[in-house]
């Protein structure tokens, strides 16, 4: 991922064969401008990662250079929820919540192989992915990530907000779970995104 | 233990000649200095004492699972032993599918500066039940909480014997025992489901919450929901 090379300048372009005027991509120009500039992050550190979380925020990395100096400790004030860390069974419902109590826009950032995959914690206590329970916008690998490595998936999560339009209504959708399930993918895919993988396809049900 | 605190000094009972405490070097695998509570309990519980061994400096006493009440009491009141702080209470499955889940007591004694280990064995095709021994240690209450969530071992008068780590309607069965496999019994999709099904609000009890006296008075609502704990959850 770090080796692709960064995509420069995917801002709102006029685009004459469109149906928008001049206006409205202009207007879109200026919110996303204002919106990717500042970001109001809801850090749900839960573990390691979120000490590189606070070395990220802190004076040497400063994230505040990106517009995201307010942690915001209430969802309702929030524009994007960093996950940092493992996600127990335990806590889903909770962070689930957050994210419902966030009002829109808003976006979500996996922090670390935890949050993105579950990393090497393959077992009965542990979320597969954070993506099993709430849409992300952004995955950051590494374990932990470095501090460079989550300004690089904030600067992409910047880039998505900046390329947004005013009239595409699906970007901005509240996905609602299924009442009955309380899920929002479909089982089989939830099974399927946390298929064992790699060593751990070894560590298979206990022998006795 | 009414008649409130009495501040202990570690080792105040060894009076004032004794050597400061120093780091225990070249402590061999097996034997070594005995806990002199050992010897004491065999002469006390001569019937309940199954076996006393050294294990890494510390001493183990093997005990019979109906007499721990009565021996983990005596370790603590009695003046010559005055084991006043239980620092855990846990258990151990061993792959053999024969051998006993032990049940193990580390208590310490802060007056005497002494560490004991006390064990239990619960053979596995009995109930897995002991007694609590909340009524002498109040710590205890959540340390065996945790061990009945983790192996399923029912201690037999504690106040309030719920889940603690896993939610409350947990039902994959206990996850540190060794017929449980890694990833659980259930789908990931089922476990997820089960999980996002459990109201995070409703997982204190009122005594926990310290509204239990207030019931009457809170809200409709709110009465309905933390009656039944986290078992309104699904
Ligand atoms: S990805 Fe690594 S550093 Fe981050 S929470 Fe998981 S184990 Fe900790």
């Amino acid at each position: 991922m770090g080796l692709t090379p960064r995509p420069e300048h995917r801002v709102v372009e006029y685009n004459p064969s469109s149906q928008e005027g001049w206006v409205a991509t202009k207007l879109d120009f200026l919110v996303n401008w204002g919106r990717a500039n500042s970001l109001w992050p809801m850090p749900f550190g839960t573990a390691c990662c979120a000490i590189e979380f606070m070395a990220t925020a802190a004076s040497r990395f400063d994230l505040a250079r990106f517009g995201m100096e307010r942690m915001s400790f209430s969802p309702r004030q929030a524009d994007v929820l960093i996950c940092a860390g493992r996600v127990p069974f335990k806590l889903a419902p909770v962070i689930r919540r957050i994210w419902q109590q966030m009002p829109q826009p808003k976006w979500a950032i996996a922090m670390g192989a935890c949050a993105s995959s579950g990393n090497i914690f393959d077992n009965y206590a542990v979320v597969q992915g954070i993506d099993t329970i709430i849409p992300v916008d952004v995955y950051v690998p590494g374990c932990p990530p470095r501090p460079e490595g989550l300004m690089y998936g904030i600067m992409l999560l910047q880039e998505k907000v900046k390329s947004e339009r005013m009239n595409d209504k699906t970007i901005r959708a509240e996905m609602e779970p299924d009442p009955k399930s309380k899920l929002y993918i479909p089982p089989p895919v939830i099974d399927e995104l946390s298929e064992p993988f790699g060593n751990s396809v070894h560590q298979t049900r206990s022998g006795l | 233990m009414s008649d409130g605190f009495e501040i202990q000094y570690p080792g105040n009972a060894l009076g004032n000649a004794a050597p400061a405490p120093v780091t225990p070097r070249d402590v061999p695998n097996r034997g070594g200095d005995q806990n002199p509570s050992g010897a004491a309990l065999r002469q006390q519980f001569a019937d309940a004492i199954e076996r006393v061994d050294v294990v890494w400096g510390v001493t183990n006493v093997y005990v019979r699972p109906d007499r721990v009440l009565d021996i983990v009491r005596w370790l603590h009141d009695d003046s010559s032993q005055r084991y006043d702080y239980l620092s855990d209470v846990t258990a151990v499955e061993y792959r053999d599918l024969e051998a006993p889940i032990e049940v193990v007591w580390h208590l310490r004694s802060l007056p005497f500066r002494r560490e004991l280990r006390l064990k239990a064995q619960l053979p596995k095709n009995k109930p897995l039940e002991i007694a609590s021994v909340w009524s002498i240690y109040k710590c205890a209450d959540w340390l065996e909480r945790e061990c009945f969530d983790m192996f399923g071992i029912r201690f037999i008068g504690h106040p309030d014997l719920r889940r603690i780590l896993m939610w409350e309607q947990y039902r994959e069965g206990f996850p540190l025992r060794k017929d449980f496999p890694l990833r659980g019994r259930f789908s990931r999709a089922e476990q997820l489901r089960q999980a996002l099904a459990a109201n995070p609000e409703a997982r204190y009890s009122m005594e926990e919450l310290s509204i239990a006296d207030a019931f009457e008075d809170l809200p409709t609502d709110m009465r309905k929901r933390l009656k039944g704990g986290e078992r309104t959850g699904e």
